[in-house]
């Protein structure tokens, strides 16, 4: 939601901008983009390089909170902070008559906490719900912000303010005083959070548990909601109200989805946070001082993006990829099985399986099967004959096919005596078990089948021992053994 | 242990759950080194009792005492292991993680977990033979995996009275004797352990002592005495109807 909002923001802010810069294009021209992106790497402009240092400070304090926001289920509670703040920080203007950051920076205090005041009133004295009272607070908190701010343009002294920067953000408008207060917060944010680290980590999984250990639940939440009040505040005027809460929650969603520890996700998180802040003001220094919050979160959503897709684990691709792999093995085993179902027939007389009885079996045409043992043979599990028209195992490929056969067996005769299954029920669901079963599991249904030799429908059950040793030696052994006898 | 200072007494205890009292005047002495049992119908208040005794709510009336000491002076003598669906298993954790939490009493709240911590944490996981999972993300485990943990981490508490909320819902077989076993040792410990439990013909075998609740005591003594047609039909009866209705009545005017 909030990355599709995001998005949303930016097509807007780029229609938004255009004809604002237009009566600029004409100053610009000469500035080519590599020599822009050269004067932003030699960092020559101090106005870059508080923007470059506010986007850093902000990136740390900004990944480190909006972790603890994100495995808390509070990323709502993060947007609504975010815009319940806008009147305070009108008012704080309207009362100092100037930019003052530390007026500003109460007057945003007092309203963020008026607005997570009021959520908790509404929510507990109607019966309307947490996520409805956190879209009326910050609809109305901002929509009072918005018409003091039009308020404050229309004034005088309000329209070099640079008030207006606090919607979208720009960083270049940050000045030392800006960067100092910014510097304390990331680092009492730090210092905080590496101080209260257990209570928060116990407080955050289990709130209850944590009370029953006799940790300062409450009071952490509220040091917690204190620090996010704090730090959207110092972060407004790089980030803009609009989107400091994209910053919270992007960065810490994609390290979410890279990490299994919090301790890692938290450090994941304050790096991308970093290092889109870093990208929001080069882009916005490169389109010669655009708006810098939106680019920021592009940038954060651009790693997420990437990561939604390539993370290890919980990517999408990996995923895509795993089952990819999963039904190219199930398509190998069951083509495998049927060759030994073939020899099965024939009481295992000669190696080969020609490629019409493998069709006949499986119901198929002779070019489909072909297709399949080609498959197998570029595998590497299984060769053809001269003429092309006999398939033969490799000895792995002989033991795979065994196990499987096995695997379906074990499971309809534990189906059929375990869970009463009609017998002619069970072939289907066993079609599917027999790709999943692990070598645990398959020698525990042996134990509690009593190392049965028979599946329900009468035929052979190989065993472990036979699946090792004809790995190696096939036919004879399986003869010797009695295969295909309860025909 | 003196006698005069049970475990766990609780003495005209009420509780409220959003204006609606769910237990009435609870009087309770539960005696050391017992299996306690906690078994009554869906909403007879066995969570809420549990979590009226941890602090978890507040209390309308009465009063909750370990050893004869208030629970804020008896914390660390007091377990916990709540409902495994109370937490969400995606958490960025890992199990050693979780069951060094047990330990987070212990000490200060900005002190480390030292190393006497971890060893306490890895023996307690090696009690409940998951040792081996030390290292794997939560949410790879399975039902009956994340109850161990849960347990792991209680243990880790080393408390002397144990509140367990349905640690056999959801779990394996397998799992269900190791805890029970885990149970009877820590009873012969001398602990004394409070389980809600839902499954009836099992209480009967797994418990010293029953405690039949529906939201007031219907009976508590040893599991023999208690566990009778006619209480569990007391219990289980819907005898209460009229006083369920009365809560209602009275929620409704307080709204209004």
């Amino acid at each position: 939601m909030i990355l599709s909002r995001a998005w949303a923001w930016c097509l807007l802010i780029c229609c938004l901008t255009q004809p604002v810069f237009a009566d600029r294009i004409g100053d610009v021209v000469d500035t080519h983009v590599w020599e822009q992106a050269a004067r932003f790497f030699t960092f020559r402009d101090p106005s870059l390089r508080y923007a470059l240092a506010g986007a850093l400070l902000l990136g740390i304090s900004c990944g480190v909170l909006g972790s603890f926001i994100v495995v808390r289920k509070m990323a709502l509670m993060g947007d609504t902070l975010s815009h319940a703040v806008l009147p305070g920080v009108a008012a704080g203007f309207l009362w100092s008559g100037t930019k003052d950051p530390l007026v500003i920076l109460v007057g945003a205090t007092i309203a963020g906490l008026l607005g997570t005041f009021l959520v908790s009133v509404i929510r507990q004295t109607t019966r309307i719900k947490e996520d409805a009272c956190m879209g009326l607070v910050l609809g109305s908190f901002f929509a009072v912000g918005i018409c003091l701010l039009t308020r404050i343009q229309k004034m005088e002294t309000g329209n070099q303010s640079g008030i207006d920067k606090f919607m979208f953000g720009q960083a270049a408008a940050l000045n030392a005083d800006d960067i100092r207060l910014m510097a304390l917060c990331t680092v009492v944010v730090l210092l905080l959070v590496s101080l209260c680290y257990k209570g928060l980590l116990a407080a955050s999984f289990d709130q209850d548990f944590a009370v029953s250990l006799g940790l300062p639940v409450r009071i952490l939440h509220y040091l917690l909601m204190g620090l996010l009040t704090f730090s959207i505040v110092v972060s407004l005027q790089a980030v803009g109200v609009v989107l400091v809460s994209a910053m919270l929650i992007t960065p810490a969603a994609t390290a979410y989805l890279l990490s299994d520890r919090m301790h890692r996700m938290i450090l994941y998180a304050a790096g991308f946070g970093t290092v889109s802040g870093a990208l929001g003001v080069f882009l916005s220094f490169q389109g010669n001082n655009l708006p810098t919050g939106p680019f920021m979160v592009v940038g954060a959503s651009s790693f997420f993006l990437i990561a939604f897709m390539i993370a290890p684990r919980h990517g999408l691709v990996v995923r895509w990829l795993r089952r990819l792999r999963r039904s190219r093995r199930i398509q190998f085993e069951n083509t495998l099985k049927g060759m030994h179902r073939v020899l099965e027939d024939r009481d295992f007389v000669g190696d080969g399986v020609s490629l019409r009885e493998l069709a006949e079996l499986r119901r198929e045409t002779i070019e489909d099967v072909r297709k399949r043992v080609r498959a197998l043979v570029r595998a590497g599990q299984a060769t053809l004959g001269e003429d092309g028209n006999m398939a033969y195992f490799t000895p792995d490929s002989r033991s795979t096919a065994m196990r499987i056969v096995r695997n379906h067996r074990l499971w309809e005769l534990y189906l059929t005596n375990e869970a009463n299954y009609d017998a002619d029920h069970v072939h289907d669901d066993a079609e599917k078990i027999e790709h999943v079963l692990g070598e645990e599991i398959v020698r525990q249904l042996e134990r509690k089948l009593n190392y049965p030799a028979q599946d329900p429908h009468g035929k052979r059950i190989p065993g472990i021992q036979e699946i090792q040793e004809d790995g190696v030696r096939p036919a004879a052994a399986g003869a010797g053994l009695g295969y295909g006898e309860s025909r | 242990m003196n006698p005069s200072n049970p475990p766990l007494e609780i003495h005209d205890m009420t509780v409220a759950y959003h204006k609606r009292p769910v237990l009435y005047g609870i009087d309770l002495v539960v005696p050391g080194g017992k299996l306690v049992g906690v078994v009554g119908p869906n909403g007879a208040g066995k969570t809420t009792l549990i979590k009226a005794c941890l602090g978890l709510l507040p209390l309308s009336s009465g009063w909750v005492k370990y050893f004869g000491q208030a629970y804020r002076e008896s914390k660390s003598r007091v377990g916990y292991v709540p409902q495994r669906e109370s937490v969400d298993w995606d958490f960025p954790v890992n199990v050693s993680d979780v069951v060094l939490m047990g330990r987070y009493g212990k000490t200060s709240l900005f002190m480390r977990p030292t190393r006497e911590d971890r060893a306490i944490a890895r023996e307690c996981l090696d009690k409940v033979k998951m040792l081996p999972y030390a290292d794997r993300q939560i949410s790879n485990l399975s039902g009956g995996q994340q109850q161990r943990v849960f347990l792991a981490r209680a243990l880790a508490q080393e408390s002397d009275v144990y509140f367990m909320d349905e640690p056999f819902s959801g779990v394996d077989a397998a799992t269900e004797t190791a805890i029970i076993e885990l149970l009877h040792e820590l009873r012969d410990q001398g602990k004394t352990i409070i389980v809600v439990h839902h499954d009836l013909p099992t209480a009967k075998e797994y418990f010293d002592m029953l405690l039949l609740l529906n939201m007031r005591v219907v009976a508590f003594g040893d599991t023999e005495e208690v566990f009778t047609s006619e209480l569990l039909q007391r219990t289980y009866g819907g005898r209460l109807t009229i006083l369920s209705e009365v809560v209602d009545v009275v929620k409704q005017q307080e709204e209004r």
